[in-house]
């Protein structure tokens, strides 16, 4: 046992006393399980994960994104829902996502079960993509391109919410993709 | 403390400059005092005022009342968080500051000046910050992510705040070695550590938030033509991030006072409590990243390295005084001769008094909801799935306000009556009111984290998203709308806990009866005993040897505890491993 005193009071100078038994039990446990996460989070997730949180990050020109966001709209379109533009590009081909005050634009007809690249950015200020209602968040910045690798498992209409705060539209800012068979 | 100093002190007495406690016997400094209550005193009326926004906000997103218009609540968000994370935390830290560097060592301020002037800037710094955002001139929120622009004079005041705090760290250390100069203090009480620990984390702090924000404002003002979005996170999150490790160890600091206080707990190892400290403050300047888990920038692995501080050290940390805080209570327990059974000890704990109740309910709601969340939501792939949801508030709620703003609140208890010498007006309520502030704080930090939990947005003025272009009825059911009167009546049940709070508070402060030796919840003699010699001699020779336990009670507590991390850091990876998408 070893002497302590008041966290109110000075201790004595040789305060360094060994830690006790009890003491070492919860510190090897408690460091064990510290690994054990660690070890979950870095080695057996990437190995095992269906989602993983690689994000294939470029830089990009604000102005540049625009422009591949607009020709990769002409390219695809095949409709227009609620003044938004449809596009229903095929399989295996990078897909842009533009952010602006307050729209997602275009919105996405993806197909079930193929993987698509989509490159997501900003024009104006930070902005949230969270995909509902899987609840999947990623952060989308001007000058910043979040990539990722994407495959729709189930058909239906999935929603767009921006979740970081953009202005004072920021909840008029809705998107959709629509996943079909 | 040296025969030299302590004649020093009763010379100070003499010529007035000091006073003798009554109850603790400190000698206490009267610019201390008067900082001490002037500081007191400004962060009260600030969690005040960010109580009372806080009621707007939540009754604006419990959607049935929704309050306030969207450019109101947007308003009132941003200022709510600067009002209580910024301005009640600090002042209500730079109080400790003085209080660890003072009045617990018996001594007096060397540069009074200094720590008003840092007080003035802070306070003038405070209030127009708090203009500027309810003015509308920088609906930024507290984060005011660039490009999103608010008016320079925001960034401005945010600099020219964070300067006063930077002269009040500054003062701290100056204190501190001027107090060991003076052979006012050896070894510091653990207290006066911890608040050191926070002093460093401070200026590390700080340091990042100067450059995060010098640079914006000088873009606001139109020198520089562009902010680095990407960068600015990575630096305001240096100082985010790092305020609130300041935070958690100024509470762990008053766990123990708190602890000693109440049942005169005394650390179970000086030497293990200190290492714990010093663990958080060699991994924290990692934390910036685990709110950027989810940005463009920064490959897998250094997020994942960055965001368990590597390995999950400060965790280890924080581990280390999750056991410790209860061991120490146990332990003064069993010497007080509640020492049969395994919980003896706790059922017969002075569950009536304010101190030990806001001891026990922040350090249980800081572990259980604060702590296990924050390394689920700090685990990158899993952050994917939560990343500024409602989750995230209901996260740092549990850590900030039912751990840290209680804990605060329990140790003013004391230190109110003891500073402004007064008798508490309104000591009844005062035995109730962290319990209702713990189960308010409970029942939104549940309704709010559920409500995260199903893809709720956090600072987003319309939960039901129906009435926009490309609506969408997902967040129409049963779920949502239970979880957001759980975070609309648990705010209201917490903001009667605070108003009890600020009510006695106040009063006693102008109204209470005045006396040298108020009655206080009742301190523990140990807590202020210096120590002793034979006692000592008797610990560390003696031959009294058990072969038990020395704390089986707070041993099975931190293995429940444990358990139960264990089924929710499991049960969040089923979750993601059940999104319907592949993300690669
Ligand atoms: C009665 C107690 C409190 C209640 C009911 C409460 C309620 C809320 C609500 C409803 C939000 C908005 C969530 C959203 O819509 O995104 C919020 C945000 C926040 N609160 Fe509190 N709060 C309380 C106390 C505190 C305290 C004591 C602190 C700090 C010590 C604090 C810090 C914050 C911060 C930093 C934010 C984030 C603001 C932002 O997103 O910019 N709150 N709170
Ligand atoms: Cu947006
Ligand atoms: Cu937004």
């Amino acid at each position: 046992m070893s002497y302590t005193s008041s966290p109110l009071v000075a201790p004595p100078r040789d305060w360094w006393q060994p830690a006790g038994r009890d003491e070492k039990l919860w510190l090897g446990i408690a460091g064990a399980w510290a690994v054990s996460m660690f070890v979950m989070m870095v080695i057996i997730w990437p190995a095992i994960g269906g989602q993983q949180n690689q994000i294939h990050d470029y830089r990009v020109d604000p102005s540049d994104f625009q422009a591949y966001t607009a020709s990769f709209i002409e390219e695809h379109q095949t409709g227009e829902l609620e003044g938004t533009p449809v596009v229903s590009p095929p399989p295996d081909t990078d897909i842009f996502l533009q952010a602006s005050q307050f729209a997602w634009t275009p919105v996405l007809e993806l197909q079930q079960g193929e993987t698509y690249r989509i490159l997501i950015s900003s024009i104006d200020v930070q902005h949230g993509f969270s995909l509902q209602p899987d609840n999947v968040n990623f952060q989308v910045l001007p000058d910043f391109i979040t990539g990722l690798e994407i495959t729709p498992h189930e058909a239906g209409e999935y929603t767009i919410v921006c979740n970081e705060f953009c202005g004072l539209g920021h909840h008029l800012m809705v998107g959709q993709i629509i996943v079909v068979e | 403390m040296t025969a030299e100093a302590a004649n020093r002190a009763n010379d100070s007495i003499l010529a007035g400059l000091m006073r003798r406690c009554n109850v603790t016997n400190l000698a206490v400094d009267h610019n201390a005092e008067r900082l001490i209550m002037f500081n007191a005193v400004i962060s009260v009326v600030f969690l005040a005022l960010g109580g009372i926004m806080a009621l707007l906000i939540a009754l604006t997103r419990w959607e049935a009342v929704h309050l306030l218009n969207a450019d109101w609540y947007y308003r009132v968000t941003g200022a709510h968080g600067a009002a209580m994370l910024i301005f009640w935390i600090l002042f209500f830290e730079v109080a400790g500051l003085i209080f660890g560097v003072s009045v617990i060592l018996n001594r007096r301020l060397l540069w009074p000046k200094a720590w008003w002037t840092a007080f003035g800037i802070m306070f003038v710094s405070a209030l127009t910050l708090l203009g500027i955002m309810l003015s509308g001139e920088a609906t930024v929120m507290f984060t005011a992510y660039p490009p999103l622009q608010a008016t320079s004079w925001f960034y401005l005041f945010m600099i020219l705040f964070a300067v006063g705090a930077l002269i009040a760290v500054i003062m701290f250390f100056i204190e501190l070695v001027n107090a060991r100069y003076r052979g006012e203090v050896g070894p510091l009480p653990l207290f006066t550590f911890a608040m050191l620990a926070a002093a460093v984390l401070a200026l590390w702090t700080l340091v990042s938030g100067a450059a995060a924000f010098i640079p914006t404002y000088l873009w606001s003002i139109g020198v520089l033509g562009h902010v680095d979005a990407g960068v600015y996170r990575l630096l305001f999150w240096g100082f985010g991030h790092g305020a609130q490790q300041i935070n958690l160890v100024a509470m762990v600091g008053v766990w123990y006072v708190l602890a000693a206080l109440t049942v005169g707990a005394r650390p179970v190892n000086e030497g293990v409590s200190r290492l714990a400290f010093l663990l958080i403050i060699l991994f924290i300047h990692m934390g910036a990243i685990h709110h950027i888990l989810v940005d463009p920038g920064f490959s897998e692995l250094s997020r994942a390295v960055n965001t368990s501080y590597f390995i999950y050290g400060a965790t280890l940390g924080s581990m280390i005084h999750a056991l410790s805080i209860p061991a120490a209570v146990e332990m003064a327990q069993r010497r007080k001769g509640f020492a049969s059974g395994i919980f003896t000890w706790l059922k017969k704990a002075p569950w009536k008094e304010p101190g030990f109740s806001s001891l026990v309910l922040s350090f249980w709601l800081f572990g259980v909801m604060g702590g296990i969340s924050g390394v689920i939501m700090g685990t990158v792939q899993v952050n994917m799935i939560q990343h500024n949801t409602l989750i995230v508030p209901a996260h740092f709620h549990m850590t900030v306000v039912a751990g840290t703003t209680l804990a605060f609140m329990g140790l003013s208890y004391y230190l109110i009556p003891l500073i402004f010498r007064r008798d508490h007006v309104f000591p009844g309520m005062a035995k109730v009111q962290p319990y209702v502030f713990a189960a308010g704080m409970t029942i939104w930090g549940l309704g709010t984290g559920f409500a995260g939990h199903a893809g709720m947005s956090r600072r987003h003025w319309d939960s039901t998203f129906g009435d926009m272009p490309l609506a969408t009825d997902i967040f129409q059911n049963a779920q949502i709308d239970i979880s957001l009167v759980g975070l609309g009546l648990g705010a209201l049940i917490a903001g009667v806990g605070g108003a009890m709070y600020v009510i006695n508070a106040v009063a006693t402060v102008f109204t209470g009866k005045r006396t040298d030796t108020p009655h206080l919840p009742g301190i523990d003699p140990d807590a202020l005993r210096p120590a002793d010699p034979a006692e000592r001699e008797a610990a560390l020779h003696g031959h009294d040897h058990k072969r038990g336990f020395e704390f089986p009670g707070t041993l099975i507590l931190v293995f429940a505890f444990l358990v139960l991390f264990m089924i929710l850091y499991a049960t969040s990876w089923f979750e993601l491993s059940s999104v319907n998408w592949t993300i690669e």
